[in-house]
């Protein structure tokens, strides 16, 4: 049971930025406000001599450092430290899912240079500097997500309090858009979790959850989230938390309650061994390595969070805070972040469904198919409460099926994500079967079987068979064109393509393809069904790989091409992941499946004909002979061993390619134009995909490629790199490239467009 | 003249003019009272072709703090004292009943099904079946209703019902790690498996495991969701320390008045004759209100003062057909009527038992909160208490969770718990169902009420409500 499995992950954790709805900057001159204006935004009372200051965006769902918000925050903050009969003061969000999730993206993208947004954080930086040395103690209630700048106005409160909640989550996601947290994050972090747990946390972007940003300190105290009173749960937690706040800020004027709390004995150790000079170094520099492992050099921001951390810790804050808000203005002007912050949109706008509620929800699920795909796609269907049929043609693999949801599952209950309650609950959603019985009650069906037009005929009539009318049926095939699959179908309007991507409870990416039959409402109900599942789903038009694995065949062919020429896989892979690629070319291949790349280049080759030639295939069918069909065989380019990291090469694979030897032109051979020779047909194909109106647009073009191929998300994308690159240089570069390999590089018509006309841009 | 009664109690719970303005209620010779006796609903309960179960006898050993005077028993040796205590009480020949029916929570291993052991040994004759049922708190109420249950099938006449617990000894396990290879220990077959065994035992197979105070699909200990649904419902510590210090002072005032007649005197194998519950301590509210948080710190709000205690204790009823019950000879004490069992969230929901069981049992039984005259409700922690009686009084909580068009309705503080309750008595987990109705039976008598209602949470999210009639005079 195969299929086109693409195993892909981000070094870069882009992944996460979903969580966050809007960016995190903090700026905003604090001059221009008038005091006559009424408050939106911020608004306080005092409860005896506390005062609880409340935040509330009334134009979003969550709060933003916006202008308005931070002109109105001081005002308060000012009338509370002239107001004698307050002591101390509670921060507090109206929101119960979010505390503040950072500062409004557009504010920094409307600055034009450096220097601009360097004020921002300097502006930024002096708040929180007037916050921390308040002489009235803050007590910042946390309840809900605490991002960015959010997390930056937390940490230089007096006391942070947080509820235990799921959805409360601590972070600085500021580094997956290639900015750094420049409103002090990167002065107080270190200071208030140790250089290694900063790091952690501003290197990754990751959130953190409640109880662990206890134990960092980064938060002194936790409350429970509550049930239901005399009020929604929702409510009286965010009631309670504001009690429980207005004790300890009395506790902490009363000075019952210390702000600094004894240190253990291994943080006394730890501090002690990082008051050594050559112990930090030896921090910075393990760190530096890591991150040039990891990115390649291709991300500045990274590098810019190490070097104000350091800084400020060896030359003080003067000089600390002055590099982060100089770092900050320098990174918000660099194509990376520019195109991680388009991602971030993208992402966004991949979130939505544009086609609309779909007339049934989908309650019932059913796939077919209970191999590495069909029992990805189950595991993250049965844990959004939805049921879910598994169904395969034999015990043996109903049972690895059924294992490999349950293990995806504990690993969250070893994880502390769900507890083992939840797992058994959320699995008794699943119904592992052999035959169709149940399918009657079965609103949607998803197809993971083998790859082969006559067994998906096959089932797509057993299931029309037993389903009701209102029941949709969808393909989970990587390249076999839906309309040919519909072919067999009694109501083609119900027949629809859902391209997951493996693994899936990893992969972000959905595709979606629609065929010229395909009712709008069936769309609309796979889009449901794919956000639910937590998916970035881009819907394109039916065709031959339709858009992600029709980028990928073109890249593989050439790759082949390119070992044929002498390269071998290590420098192949080296030559990818350089460019930004998460996962080089070889080992790509080989998570892929060598057979299944055999399947993709040869169907797509008979498709497209002579534009997808290059390297010689019989490569790749003479590899699968000897059953080295990639990382599941245990052979491919590498050998792999259970246990053993390091890759070596299949030394068996040199015989092969000796056979099958090429020769390099020394013309189109260095490193680099190996590099744009991979990139170029990516970028192509994908521009001929949406010029042949396969894609709906360049943003869902971007996406894909980046949440589902791997393309460096530090260029955004192929659109993007285009946009920033130049389409006129890559035209160039192709032409240089046809000159010997042909019409492979022949560049397509609105890439030609675009390279003729430099003004014209992919995005606005 | 009804609030004016809840304020004085609130204040002075225990007025010695209480106990005869309830007689002349009883009596019926003051013309208002005698107005709310005629507005009952229902004259009874009994329904025409549905058998009438009486409570004939209710005993228990008295419920001691664990790790005092029982120290050194096991589980069945308190079973046994209170079905002892129901023999001598009732004079009941030793194969006069059908079946034998315990609840218990945490099992001894060796006795799984105490019921018998402790039948064998109280000297009921051996024909006699048993078993064991367990519902966490409300186990002894499945007890009793499972009797009823046989009854009203027509199975059995006569049955009896109870529950133990015994907290001064637990079973502690070892790890699963160093039971695995003593299982595996007892397989192997040569010495030198039996040596390679024994050589894989490392420190961390030594760590005992502890019965699991917590709930076990949330993770969270009883105490800990209690102080939280306190919170939800914003019940302060110093209600709880209140209704705290009110069970404590009614308890000890109903224990010197003699009204605790359920409790025998049970002489404790190796030890002195015990014949009163040891927990009841009333302190003052500067005393209580210095006591720190025990589960939610610091912020909490349930303390060991405002908690129920680990007690041992046992109880035991005898259940019969009316039939037969007279037959016997017996005078019976009540009519145990409709029941019922609910179910909730267990993780926000855990102690709110009574607020979803009390409206459903009035309902089965036709009567509204006004016809009872006796409430007993189990007493975990002041704060549930507090917490179902601030739920019942709300309109909001009534109409989003229990889909009613108004709230519950509170029942009247001056004939709720009035004896004490499981905060200041104890609270053998097993055991308490049984003093309950056996409380109740015996305040109906005493106050002159006809009807009376049970009212329990219980581990998991469950809960429990019985409404018991008092039997004609």
């Amino acid at each position: 049971k195969e299929k086109i499995s693409i195993a892909l992950y981000f070094n870069i954790g882009i992944e996460d930025t979903n969580r966050i709805t809007r960016c995190q900057v903090i700026h905003t001159p604090m001059s221009q406000y008038s005091s006559t204006v009424t408050r939106t935004h911020v608004s306080y009372e005092v409860k005896d001599d506390v005062a609880v200051v409340r935040m509330n965006d009334p134009n979003s769902k969550v709060n933003t450092i916006s202008i308005q918000m931070q002109n109105e925050m001081t005002e308060v903050m000012n009338e509370l430290w002239a107001n004698d009969a307050v002591k101390s003061a509670v921060l507090i969000s109206s929101k119960p899912g979010c505390f503040i999730a950072g500062a409004d993206i557009n504010m920094i993208q409307a600055c034009s240079s450096a220097e601009e947004v360097t004020k921002l954080s300097q502006e930024g930086q002096k708040m929180f500097e007037l916050v921390e040395k308040s002489p009235k103690p803050i007590v910042a209630a946390i309840n809900g997500s605490c991002l960015g700048g959010g997390l930056e106005f937390a940490i230089a409160c007096q006391y942070r309090i947080a509820t235990k909640s799921k959805k409360t989550v601590l972070g600085t996601p500021e580094v997956m858009l290639g900015l750094l947290p420049g409103a002090g994050g990167t002065q107080r972090l270190p200071k208030m979790v140790g250089l290694p747990n900063a790091f952690d946390m501003m290197l990754t972007g990751r959130n953190i959850r409640a109880d662990k940003a206890k134990k960092m300190g980064l938060v002194h105290h936790l409350v429970d989230p509550l049930g239901p009173g005399l009020k929604s749960p929702e409510q009286r937690t965010m009631d309670y938390l504001e009690e429980v706040a207005i004790q300890f800020a009395k506790g902490i004027v009363d000075k019952k309650i210390p702000l600094q709390k004894d240190k253990g004995m291994m943080q006394k150790i730890q501090d002690y061994v990082m008051s050594f000079e050559f112990v930090r170094n030896q921090i910075y520099k393990t760190v530096h390595g890591k991150v040039m492992k990891q990115s390649k050099g291709l991300y500045p921001a990274p590098l810019k969070i190490i070097e104000c951390v350091k800084t400020g810790v060896e030359q003080g804050p003067t000089a600390g805070y002055l590099a982060e808000s100089q770092n900050f203005g320098q990174l918000a002007m660099t194509a990376e972040s520019s195109a991680l912050i388009g991602l971030y949109h993208g992402q966004v706008a991949c979130k939505k469904n544009r086609f609309g509620s779909p007339a049934k929800e989908v309650k019932t699920l059913a796939i077919l198919g209970a191999g590495l795909m069909g029992a990805g796609i189950a595991q993250v269907t049965v844990d959004k409460g939805v049921r879910t049929i598994l169904k395969d043609t034999t015990v043996q693999g109903l049972a690895r099926g059924e294992e490999q949801v349950y293990k995806g599952l504990n690993d969250k209950t070893k994880k502390k994500s769900i507890t083992s309650f939840e797992r058994d609950s959320i699995l008794s959603n699943l119904c592992g079967q052999l035959d169709y019985k149940g399918f009657e009650k079965v609103d949607m069906v998803i197809e993971a079987v083998f790859e082969d037009i006559k067994i998906k005929h096959a089932v797509l009539k057993e299931v029309e068979a037993v389903v009701s009318p209102h029941c949709i049926f969808a393909s989970n095939t990587s390249a076999l064109p839906i309309k040919d699959i519909a072919a067999a179908s009694k109501r083609p309007d119900k027949v629809i393509g859902m391209h997951y991507f493996s693994p899936v409870d990893k992969m972000q990416l959905l595709e979606i393809i629609t065929t010229d039959q395909t009712s709008k409402d069936t769309t609309a109900s796979a889009v449901a069904v794919g956000l639910k599942q937590g998916k970035v789903i881009i819907v394109v038009g039916d065709g031959p790989g339709f858009y992600t694995t029709r980028c990928l065949a073109p890249v593989l062919v050439e790759a082949v091409r390119v070992l044929q020429e002498g390269a071998d896989p290590k420098k192949l892979d080296s030559l990818t992941t350089s460019f930004g690629f998460p996962v080089g070319a070889a080992t790509l291949v080989d998570e892929v499946g060598i057979d299944v790349a055999v399947h993709v280049a040869e169907d797509l080759g008979k498709a497209f004909g002579s534009r997808f030639g290059g390297g010689n295939v019989d490569v790749l069918k003479t590899m699968v002979e000897l059953g080295f069909k990639g990382r599941k065989s245990g052979k491919g380019w590498y050998v792999y061993e259970p246990g053993r990291k390091i890759k070596e090469v299949n030394p068996e694979i040199g015989e092969i390619l000796e056979n099958y030897r090429m020769k390099a032109n020394p013309a189109v051979s260095s490193d680099s134009d190996v590099q744009y020779r991979l990139i170029s047909r990516f970028v192509n194909e994908a521009v001929l995909c949406l010029q042949e109106g396969i894609l709906n647009g360049p943003l869902e073009g971007d996406i894909g490629a980046v949440f589902g191929l791997g393309f460096p998300p530090c260029l955004g994308g192929p659109f993007r790199f285009l946009d920033s690159f130049g389409a006129d240089k890559l035209v160039a570069k192709m032409q240089q490239f046809e000159a010997v390999y042909g019409n492979q590089f022949s560049p397509c018509q609105l890439l030609l467009d675009h390279a003729k006309d430099s003004s014209k841009k992919f995005h606005k | 003249m009804a609030s004016m009664l809840l304020n004085s109690v609130r204040r002075c719970p225990v007025s010695t003019s209480w106990a005869v303005r309830l007689g002349t209620r009883a009596l019926g010779t003051t013309a208002p009272l005698q107005a709310q006796l005629q507005t009952k609903s229902k004259k009874t309960l009994a329904r025409p072709g549905v058998k009438n179960i009486v409570l004939v006898e209710g005993v228990r050993t008295p419920f001691l703090l664990s790790g005092t005077t029982y120290a050194n028993l096991m589980p069945h040796d308190l079973a046994r004292a209170a079905l002892q205590g129901l023999l001598n009480k009732t004079s009941l020949p030793k194969d006069a009943v059908d079946y034998i029916i315990y609840g218990i929570v945490i099992q001894e291993v060796k006795t799984s099904n105490v019921a018998r052991e402790a039948a064998l040994g109280a000297g009921f004759s051996d024909k006699i079946p048993a078993h064991t049922v367990t519902m966490a708190c409300i186990s002894s109420n499945q007890a009793m209703t499972s009797a009823v249950g046989l009854i009203a099938a027509g199975q059995c006449d006569a049955v009896v019902a109870g529950g133990a617990e015994f907290m001064s000894d637990v079973p502690i396990r070892h790890s699963r790690k160093m039971r695995k290879t003593m299982l595996a220990l007892n397989r192997a077959k040569t010495l030198g498996q039996k040596l390679s065994l024994i050589g894989s035992i490392r420190m961390s197979h030594l760590s005992p495991e502890l019965p699991a105070v917590a709930e076990f699909s949330t993770a969270e200990t009883m105490g800990h969701s209690a102080d939280r649904l306190a919170a939800a419902f914003g019940v302060s510590r110093l209600e709880q320390d209140e209704f705290a210090l009110r069970s404590h002072t009614l308890a000890k005032k109903a224990q010197d008045d003699g009204l605790l007649e359920d409790v025998i005197t049970f002489k404790v194998p190796g030890r002195d004759i015990v014949s009163k519950d040891n927990g009841i301590r009333p302190s003052s509210m500067e005393q209580m209100a210095k006591l720190k948080p025990a589960f939610v710190k610091p912020h909490g709000t349930v303390t060991a003062a405002n908690s129920s205690f680990l007690t041992d204790g046992a109880s035991a009823v005898l259940i019969m057909s009316e039939e037969k019950a007279l037959a016997m000879g017996y005078k019976p004490k009540a009519y145990l009527r409709d029941f019922v069992y609910v179910s909730q969230d267990p993780k926000d929901q855990l102690l709110l038992g009574p607020t979803y069981s009390t409206p459903k049992v009035l309902e089965r039984a036709g009567l509204s909160m006004s016809d009872i005259d006796v409430f007993e409700f189990h007493e975990a922690f002041a704060g549930q208490i507090m917490a179902n009686l601030k739920a019942m009084d709300s309109d909001w909580f009534g109409q989003t969770y229990m889909g009613r068009k108004a709230k519950v309705g509170t029942p009247p503080m001056d004939k709720f718990n009035l004896w004490g309750g499981s905060l200041s008595l104890g609270h053998p987990f097993g055991a308490t169902g049984c003093r309950l109705v056996t409380t109740v039976a015996h305040r109906l008598k005493k106050e002159g009420g006809q009807y009376g209602l049970v009212a329990a949470c219980a581990a998991g999210g469950q809960g429990h409500a019985m409404v018991i009639e008092a039997y004609p005079q």
